[in-house]
């Protein structure tokens, strides 16, 4: 990552669900008080389980939905004050998303590539039909999708997962975005089409200087293809920082749990794990405190009164943790 | 997720078609396939070819009084007279016409009520939905014979315009539900939020994306209330709520009701109009299999497999 | 060979379809032991599910049985009656099937789904069967208070080791999981695995693991079955094949999975797709994606070999004469 100002930059971003009906008083902290930034040419993955709020981070930043507290701003101005169409077309033309299903993010009635080309028709208007067809053409051969002819006339059920997500990479690319937000891409595709993917998003980092945010649940694809990684838990931003310090020295504990969760085929057969049965985090009306308290082997008394902030515990290398100790 | 399924089959690009017919050719292709779907075809066929054909296959006028009153079937009355001396068989020939329009008309506007009612309430949530929804269920609730009675005696004789408008507003809430319900299991499908993110407007991702997958649904909804307004309006008619000077079906009913055909030996007068009105009711009811099994292949499966079953 | 609580003779599994019947399963023997965990692992389309729903005599039309059978203790499962087969279900062997936490019914109470498939296979008093349902229940972890729940109110974790403990209600003798971590995270499913495995070492019953994730299985495995386009192209101990992968396929699925530990590498996965089963490539199914591919296998379908004893691989390299030219190569 160069050293400019970032492209896209949260600060407080939160986004609270009110459960149960317009007058109910219970609210669901999906996102709370998360401080993200994402430079140019890097691809973030954001890591972690379902329920953690990464999924609801990248709609956030995409505008789908409006956070409840907080700042989000891309290239230093704010997207608050985003309200007319034209403005929110501009920036959908700087942001854009790739979604976790490829059998649900295709509409199944039209063509492939329909939404590709309605992408171009939105946000590159001038060119004609024959235009924008040319400029699919060349989209669909730079996310590996040859010959493009034949691509342009299928429809969804005559690809594979892959083609299909490939498909959803190319339509966001029409929009000529300079960042992208990539929704659990590969964790609905089989493990050997993965890799061609992560493959795909560090190629179009790389050739084409697109950033992307990589939301996961997955850390060793994250360690393959990220630059920075940033672990969520329960609504909070837990650790962040460059992605061999958050590996190898990973101060939170729930990031080493994440850690010691990952099955490698090739590490060596360690101890068994322990016989742990996870509650999920509880994250209705929940207070202060740090929700990670009942599931931590290190909590202290201070886990359960105050809420940590990320905190430097390295160089760029950020953690959430009352306990968590800084590198000499 | 694309895990193989066995029950329904390899999954993935092993489901490719080597043909890829039109949407039309598709529906045309559900129909032929299925033999209650085909029958109704074939009967609906039946009937518009002979209220289009109605002048040229009538024998006579279907409002000429001059033959002999009440007379039994013969060669040149095949279905006999009525007791104003009118040739029951043109008057069944013409009256083909009004039920298929009103039925056409009528199924068409309440399913097009029903669109955007039920898909703009599921797709805008919150207030608008809670509003749209109030609506639905109220028009539900009404009784809607005694509201259709009420109305129609109120604007009375004013003919087929006020019975469709009647029939529409005492018939579109159903199809809204069901409209409703499918759009909002829709509505997690990541190609309308793709469309969203790409920029597109709310009118647009309702009618260009989320329209087109409801397709079967809204087909099965304009053929339900066709069938609704097919029945409602003879029952109109046939209470002499409708224009009873206009020759269909229902009226046809009316007029032997109050000359008490049956008693008086033209029994066919009350019968064939009555028998018409069944059968163009069962003609949509039988399509209606089709556009189940295009939504839900799992039936055309079962189909098959019964089909091959049977010895 | 010795006890076989399961096997699977030259299994044959077609689609009955438009035209020509598609063989999503071809001829594929399997045998099972007593205790012993067998991983089935392959991607999406290979038919592992298929061969799952065979052996549990689930397939319904239009899948059928072309040839072949699947026998358990002994006995042919396709030839015993109906009624017979009842009374083997569930009591010696049961079923936990993919997204099994969809299963469940959701208008029912976790006791009430005990207790029905407790009284569907046994007479039993309602106490006891309480007490039973209790009892698997705290198997899987699960705090007996949760038989009054409804599934919704369960984590999706915890609706996952229900249908475990649904399937453990008579501690039968084989257990057929068809990915039953899938809709799990990653610690979720770790946490699920060493339970299933903690299980099976303290109950003794075997295991057929069906999954598309290798290193999911590779840790608690006997052995493995890897299977493509329908066929089974490696077949061995966990052990042996992780540390020597034999064929191709097995080599690329094993290289596909990026490690947290050590240097950063580019990987390549395998390129191209799984084939369409209704057109099949000719000879070896895999030779279009294979980078160790031979003149012979795109017209020779390759034979059985078994380099290592009862192990078997489905690859033109490994044939008696393949080995004397010397072209094997030791490591992927």
């Amino acid at each position: 990552m160069d050293g400019s100002a970032p492209l896209l930059e949260a600060r407080g971003l939160t986004k609270h669900f009110r459960l149960g009906g317009p007058f109910s008083r219970r609210l669901l902290h999906a996102v709370d008080d998360v401080d993200l930034a994402i430079g140019r040419r890097e691809i973030v993955a954001v890591v972690g389980e379902s329920g953690s709020g990464k999924s609801t981070v990248a709609r956030l930043l995409a505008l789908v939905y409006r956070p409840t507290r907080g700042e989000i701003r891309y290239r230093g101005e704010p997207v608050a004050g985003l309200r007319s169409r034209s403005q929110m077309l501009a920036y959908r033309g700087h942001v854009q998303m790739v979604f976790q299903d490829p059998y649900s993010a295709l509409n199944p009635v039209y063509p492939a590539a329909h939404g590709l080309l309605r992408a171009l028709r939105l946000h590159r208007g001038e060119g004609g039909r024959h235009g924008r067809e040319e400029a699919a053409a060349r989209l669909l051969a730079s996310v590996g999708l040859t010959p493009p002819g034949e691509f342009l006339r299928k429809y969804p059920f005559e690809l594979s997962g892959g083609q299909r997500q490939r498909i959803g990479f190319a339509q966001a690319l029409a929009c000529g975005p300079e960042l992208i937000l990539a929704d659990e891409p590969v964790s609905m595709l089989d493990v050997s089409i993965r890799l061609g993917i992560l493959n795909l998003m560090a190629e179009l980092r790389d050739r084409d200087g697109v950033s992307f945010l990589y939301i996961t649940h997955d850390i060793a694809s994250a360690r393959y293809v990220a630059d920075r990684i940033a672990v969520m838990y329960a609504g909070h931003l837990v650790e962040s920082g460059p992605a061999e310090a958050v590996l190898a020295h990973p101060r939170h504990p729930y990031t080493r749990l994440l850690l010691a969760a990952v099955p490698d085929p090739r590490a060596p057969a360690g101890a068994e794990p322990s016989d742990e049965v996870a509650e999920p985090p509880r994250v209705v009306d929940p207070g202060q405190g740090c929700r990670f308290r009942p599931r931590c082997p290190y909590a202290v008394a201070e886990c359960a009164r105050l809420t940590p902030r990320p905190r430097p515990v390295g160089a760029g290398h950020l953690a959430a943790c009352h306990v968590a100790e800084a590198d000499e | 997720m694309d895990r193989s399924t066995a029950v329904d089959g390899p999954t993935g690009h092993v489901r490719g078609g080597a043909v890829r017919l039109s949407p039309l050719g598709r529906v045309g292709a559900a129909v032929l396939a299925n033999r209650k779907a085909a029958a109704g075809a074939l009967l609906l066929a039946l009937f518009t070819a002979v209220a289009l054909l109605a002048p040229l296959i009538a024998p006579y006028d279907p409002e000429a009084s001059d033959f002999l009153p009440t007379a039994p079937p013969s060669a040149a009355h095949w279905l006999g007279t009525t007791s104003l001396g009118q040739d029951v068989l043109s008057q069944v020939i013409w009256g083909a016409r009004p039920s298929l329009v009103i039925g056409l008309i009528a199924g068409i506007v309440a399913t097009v009520i029903s669109i955007l009612v039920g898909v703009t309430a599921a797709y805008r949530g919150g207030l608008p939905d809670l509003l749209l929804s109030l609506a639905t269920d109220v028009f539900l609730v009404l009784p809607a014979l005694p509201l259709m009675i009420v109305i129609a005696a109120y604007l009375k004789g004013s003919g087929t315009w006020v019975l469709i408008a009647v029939i529409v507003v005492t018939g579109w809430a159903f199809g809204a539900r069901q409209l409703r319900a499918q759009a909002l299991s829709l509505r997690g499908r990541e190609f309308l939020e793709a469309a969203r993110v790409r920029g597109e407007r709310g009118s647009y991702v309702i009618v260009c994306e989320m329209l087109p997958t409801m397709t079967s649904l809204i087909a099965a909804n304009v053929l339900g209330a066709a069938l609704y307004a097919v029945l409602a309006a003879a029952g109109l008619q046939f209470l002499g709520l409708g224009d009873i000077n206009a020759i269909s079906w229902g009226s046809m009913l009316y007029w032997a009701q109050n000359n008490e055909a049956l008693q008086t030996g033209a029994p066919l007068w009350a019968i064939v109009p009555g028998l018409c009105i069944a059968l163009l009711g069962a003609a949509l009811a039988l399509l209606n299999y089709a556009f189940d099994e295009l939504s839900n292949p799992a039936l055309r499966a079962a189909r098959r497999a019964r089909g091959r079953r049977a010895p | 060979m010795g006890d076989a609580l399961l096997e699977v003779q030259d299994l044959v599994v077609e689609y009955a379809g438009a035209g020509r019947p598609v063989v999503a399963v071809d001829r594929v023997s399997l045998s099972l032991r007593r205790g012993e965990f067998l991983g089935l692992v392959g991607e999406s389309g290979c038919g592992k599910s298929t061969l799952c729903f065979a052996v549990a005599q689930l397939l319904l039309p239009p899948a059928r049985v072309a040839s072949g059978r699947v026998l358990f203790k002994g006995r042919d499962l396709a030839q015993i009656g109906e009624r017979e087969l009842r009374h083997v279900r569930w009591r010696e062997f049961s079923v936990v099937m993919q997204s099994a936490m969809n299963a469940l019914n959701p208008v029912m109470t976790i006791g009430a789904q005990l207790r029905d498939a407790i009284a569907a296979h046994e007479r039993v008093a309602g106490r006891d069967a309480n007490a039973r349902a209790a009892e698997v229940l705290r198997l899987v972890g699960i705090d007996a208070l949760h038989l009054r729940s409804y599934p919704h109110q369960l984590s999706g974790g915890m609706r996952q080791r229900a249908m475990i403990a649904m399937a453990l209600v008579f501690t039968p003798d084989l257990i057929v999981m068809d990915e039953p971590t899938s809709a799990l995270d990653v610690v979720g499913q770790r946490a699920l695995m060493a339970q299933i495995k903690g299980l099976q070492r303290r109950f003794g019953f075997a295991v057929l693991f069906v999954t598309h994730d290798m290193s999911l299985v590779g840790r608690y495995s006997d052995r493995l079955a890897i299977m493509y386009a329908g066929q089974i192209v490696e077949l061995g101990a966990t052990e042996a094949i992780f540390a020597q992968p034999r064929h191709p396929y097995s080599q690329g699925l094993l290289m596909a999975f990026p490690s947290i530990s050590g240097p950063r590498q580019h990987l390549q996965g395998i390129p191209g797709q799984p084939p369409d089963l209704r057109e099949p490539p000719a000879g070896c199914r895999f030779h279009p994606r294979c980078p160790r591919v031979l003149e012979r296998c795109r017209t020779q379908a390759p034979p059985p070999c078994a380099p290592r004893g009862d192990d078997l691989v489905l690859c033109h390299l490994y044939t008696p004469k393949e080995a004397e030219r010397g072209r094997l190569s030791t490591a992927p």
